[in-house]
């Protein structure tokens, strides 16, 4: 069951609902921090990383050119090879067709590997809500399946909690003994509990990491084997895709295998890599392909760099910004950079504090495996919101007005020498008060006695009156002698 | 219109602007000395990688591992090495539950980074690499590949088929990032090179 | 959308190699450096001028349009961006003492100046003042002494934008010019910090719009410095160090924040 929590503020006010809590703020940034240490190390050891990544960048880029012949590539190879493949436009139309898929053969006990684009569709609690028992295998998400929760994090669904929680649900849930939180026992029991899901279920579900036009094959990676497990007892596999997780080829297959696990997880590659071509003898493989908006980022020049995405999370997790507001603070089903850019491009109305939850410092785009511009975009979306009258208006007058005084040299010099004496003179409680955000928490700067402009014209006499605008005459010093 | 029709139709009026086929000449990377790499590689997705002389010493380091392991049920898909469990007849695949160890061809190893390529040709049913709770993987050390791009030109699907990449045991890392070797999968996974 | 795959946003300025580097240099200086924090500007003219550069200061400048446009008012930060254009497009080479600053004229004036006469010249020949110093004037060796325990705070838009540095992130070898200045200097003893590049969370509006995150991250930047046993804190943005400072101030921290032309500037013999 995966629902998103609400949330009034945006951003801001889920952030700093998280972060009242500091100590439980930094052992989660502390935490994701590590695994971004993990991918630089992991990268380190890759001669060729940048040239992977220039590589990789290129592959999406040639494949967004060419999706509606790759896709049909595709499905005439998946076909020939024994597989079904369906086709949905939307998120309600993907859960019929699994729904249906399921129904028809009077599945009831469904076992699920992580797939954030049944996340997306909302599948869970559609199916429950049609009587099929819906178990999530990856152990992260069946920790936050039992509690009732969204993933947190694309690759570690359970990242914001802490053992000891995980032992007090074991302890509810899979009966563990009370006071339990070693992980290795805890993930003993889990693959117990787990284990009599996949024997008893009647289907497995799985998302697609990759699908290769040419052979017709999806790829699925994991570490924990719950996606073999799911798909080689039970006789039916379902493997949901969105339309850009297509590629050409195999030997671009390489290309993008080699960097995802370094980028998610800081492994050189995950302990199973499983290309499913056509279904097991006696069994049946669907493919369903998903566009659920996908076609109308694709139209967009501003975002369609998006779908290159192959969701790897190492954005997340070397983002300031998430690190210490953690996954609930964004209000869909993928957070951090690039579920911020994400939501935006899709319903700019609905998330229009998310391109702001960030400082455009670029470290997401220097992880990227595929090279998307992350925080170019997030700028540009702030444009779109800007443009769509999405900004709220205390804020976007107050920048347009201060836009104003700085237009003109006298009003600029005047805004600025008001400032500063203010800040000179008057007393504390007029500039602390709580009309003040940045004067919460912080200091506000002492003024200096001059502006450098008041400095500059004291110390180097008075100057020629703006200058004719040409090859390097404005504003020579006239006499004095340069001084510091 | 159904919904294919719909989704090609939507995704060729976005018109994307058309890229040329990505430059693929800059990447790859080649060891000194393969098997080495391919040993460290191992080791670092905690697999165990044991040298065997000949396939005629294959037959007694399975059997030690097996001993060492406390592995009663052993099925084996390879030429030479016995197992209690006749994997090829099994039909239902529900019965390998509690399979002690399985022991499977690789088809080749990659030394960048451990994976071993198990072909679903080689073996059945196909839950018996996943299902067992031990694993080993048997490679000719004629057979290791140097990276991940030698590796895909060495693998077709030209009929309906399973192949995977195998990189040491199962394992998680979703308790507070502590790494659980063993999730779901086989809990240890131990590649033997032969020659 | 942007830079083609492959090339991050580090628009090295074309004309870059100079045969005879050009002896007269526009000073552009960020409205908040002149207004709140003149030392950085005036010690940038020391240094300059203490290596045979010439300064002239436009005085019509007013401000680069920045936090306008990271707002994404495009409107408002137009003008502004046409403006800077017509008071600095005729100089040889304009010199900032802000990597952010910079960086919004030669990465982000494309939207509003794309095509206009003088504009690509202009982003050719706007610097970083560090990366003059090294790129133009071919810098080797700061004169002068600075003995304190310093820490580098790598300003975001400087490292990662114009490639003041090799980001963390990187693969590539590891090198900075800021901090190969410093490290020119008699006596400094350069700090690492736990984290070399993270972000101090100013981010611009960011610091008040998402103040709860703002504050933490610049607390948390604050908490490396102090571990790394830092004096001092450079860095080449002022906005940073106001932000990390004014943080400091309120927890009544020792540390001292000095932007790089100062300490450069203090060095000076």
């Amino acid at each position: 069951m995966s629902s998103l929590p609400v949330f009034q503020g945006g951003h801001p006010e889920a952030a700093a609902r998280f972060v009242e809590n500091e100590p439980r703020t930094h052992w989660h940034d502390q935490s994701l921090w590590f695994v971004r240490e993990k991918r630089d190390r992991a990268a380190s050891l890759v001669p060729d990383w940048e040239a992977l990544r220039d590589a990789a960048a290129g592959i999406r880029a040639h494949v967004r050119g060419r999706l509606p012949e790759l896709l049909e590539e595709f499905e005439r190879n998946a076909v020939a090879r024994g597989a079904k493949v369906h086709w949905a436009a939307d998120a309600g139309e993907h859960n019929e067709i699994v729904h249906r898929i399921l129904a028809e053969r009077g599945v009831t006990r469904l076992v699920k590997s992580k797939s954030m684009l049944t996340e997306e569709c909302g599948l869970n609690p559609y199916l429950e809500a049609r009587g099929i028992e819906v178990v999530d295998t990856d152990l992260g998400e069946r920790i936050v399946q039992l509690r009732h929760e969204p993933p947190s994090h694309i690759i570690f669904p359970a990242i914001h909690l802490k053992r000891e929680e995980i032992g007090e649900l074991f302890h509810e849930k899979l009966s563990t003994p009370a006071g339990l939180s070693d992980p290795t026992k805890l993930t003993e029991a889990a693959r117990g509990h787990l284990r009599q899901r996949f024997l008893r279920a009647q289907a497995g579900l799985t998302g697609v990491n990759f699908a290769v036009a040419e052979t017709g094959g999806v790829v699925v990676c994991t570490n924990e084997g719950n996606a073999d497990m799911g798909t080689s007892l039970p006789p039916v596999h379902i493997a949901c895709m969105g339309v850009e997780k297509i590629v050409p080829s195999l030997e671009h297959l390489a290309v993008l295998i080699r960097l995802l696990a370094r980028s998610a997880t800081g492994q050189p590659v995950t302990s199973y890599t499983s290309h499913f071509h056509g279904p097991m003898p006696g069994g049946e493989l669907h493919i369903v392909v998903v566009d659920n908006g996908r076609s109308r980022l694709l139209a967009d020049p501003a975002v369609r760099g998006l779908l290159a995405c192959i969701r790897c999370g190492a954005c997340l997790n070397t983002c300031p910004v998430y690190r210490r507001s953690g996954g609930y603070s964004y209000g869909w089903v993928v957070p951090g950079p690039i579920g911020s850019a994400l939501a935006a491009a899709r319903d700019p109305a609905s998330h229009a504090t998310l391109p702001f939850a960030s400082t455009l410092c670029g470290s997401c785009d220097a992880v990227c495996p595929v090279r998307i511009p992350i925080h170019d975009t997030l700028l540009g979306e702030r444009r779109t919101l800007a443009a769509r009258g999405l900004i709220a208006p205390g804020k976007r007058l107050g920048l347009a007005l201060v836009g104003l005084l700085l237009r003109s040299r006298a009003s600029y010099e005047a805004a600025g020498g008001l400032l500063r004496f203010a800040l000179k003179w008057f007393p504390r409680f007029l500039l602390y008060g709580p009309w003040n955000v940045w004067g919460r928490r912080r200091e506000l700067p002492a003024p200096p006695v001059e502006s450098f402009r008041q400095t500059w014209r004291r110390t180097r006499g008075p100057l020629p009156s703006p200058a004719p605008r040409g090859k390097g005459s404005p504003g020579t010093s006239a006499g004095g002698s340069p001084r510091g | 219109m159904d919904s294919r029709r719909r989704i090609l139709d939507a995704l060729r009026n976005a018109s994307p602007p058309a890229a040329p086929a990505p430059d693929l000449s800059r990447v790859g990377v080649r060891w000194d000395d393969p098997v080495a790499r391919l040993t460290d590689a191992v080791a670092a997705v905690a697999g165990k990688l044991v040298r065997v002389p000949d396939r005629a010493g294959l037959a007694a380091a399975v059997a030690a591992l097996a001993a060492e392991l406390g592995a009663g049920r052993i099925g084996s898909a390879v030429e030479g090495v016995p197992g209690r469990v006749d994997l090829s007849a099994i039909s239902d695949p529900h019965g390998l539950e509690g399979l002690g160890l399985a022991v499977l061809p690789g088809a080749f190893a990659v030394a960048e980074n451990g994976a071993v390529w198990v072909s679903g040709d080689a073996f059945r049913p196909r839950a018996t690499f996943v299902i067992t709770e031990h694993l080993a993987l048997v490679v000719s050390v004629r057979d290791v590949v140097h990276d991940m791009h030698e590796a895909y030109r060495r693998i077709a699907f030209p009929a309906a088929g399973f192949g995977t990449f195998i990189a040491g045991p199962s394992k998680t890392a979703d308790i507070e990032q502590a790494l659980v070797i063993g999730a779901h999968g086989a809990r240890s996974c131990t590649l033997f090179l032969v020659g | 959308m942007g830079a083609p795959p492959g090339t991050l946003l580090r628009a090295r300025p074309a004309g870059a190699t100079w045969q005879t580097p050009p002896v007269r240099a526009a000073l552009f200086v960020p409205c908040y450096v002149d207004q709140l924090w003149p030392g950085a500007a005036m010690s940038a003219v020391r240094v300059l001028e203490a290596h045979g550069v010439e300064v002239v200061f436009p005085e019509d400048q007013t401000c680069c349009g920045q936090p306008m446009a990271n707002a994404g008012l495009a409107a408002a930060a137009e003008p502004l961006a046409r403006r800077f254009l017509e008071v600095f497009g005729g100089f040889d080479a304009v010199v900032c003492p802000s990597g952010s600053c910079t960086s919004m004229v030669r990465n982000h004036y494309d939207p509003f100046l794309a095509g206009a006469p003088g504009f690509d010249r202009l982003k050719a020949r706007t610097y970083e003042l560090c990366e003059f110093l090294v790129d133009v004037l071919g810098f080797r060796g700061a004169q002068g002494r600075f003995p304190h325990k310093v820490a580098l705070h790598q300003s975001c838009h400087g490292l990662r934008e114009l490639g003041l540095g090799v980001e963390s992130e990187s693969t590539r070898p590891k090198s900075n010019k800021v901090d190969g200045l410093l490290r020119t200097l008699g006596g400094i003893e350069l700090v690492p910090l736990a984290r070399a590049d993270e972000c101090c969370g100013f981010g611009g509006t960011f610091a008040v719009g998402e103040e709860a995150v703002s504050v933490l991250m610049g607390k948390d930047r604050i908490a490396d410095h102090e571990q790394a046993g830092a004096e001092i804190v450079t860095g080449t943005d002022v906005s940073c160090l106001i932000h990390l400072r004014s943080l400091a101030q309120r927890d009544r921290k020792p540390l001292k924040f000095m932007h790089v032309a100062e300490v450069l500037a203090e060095a000076l013999p």
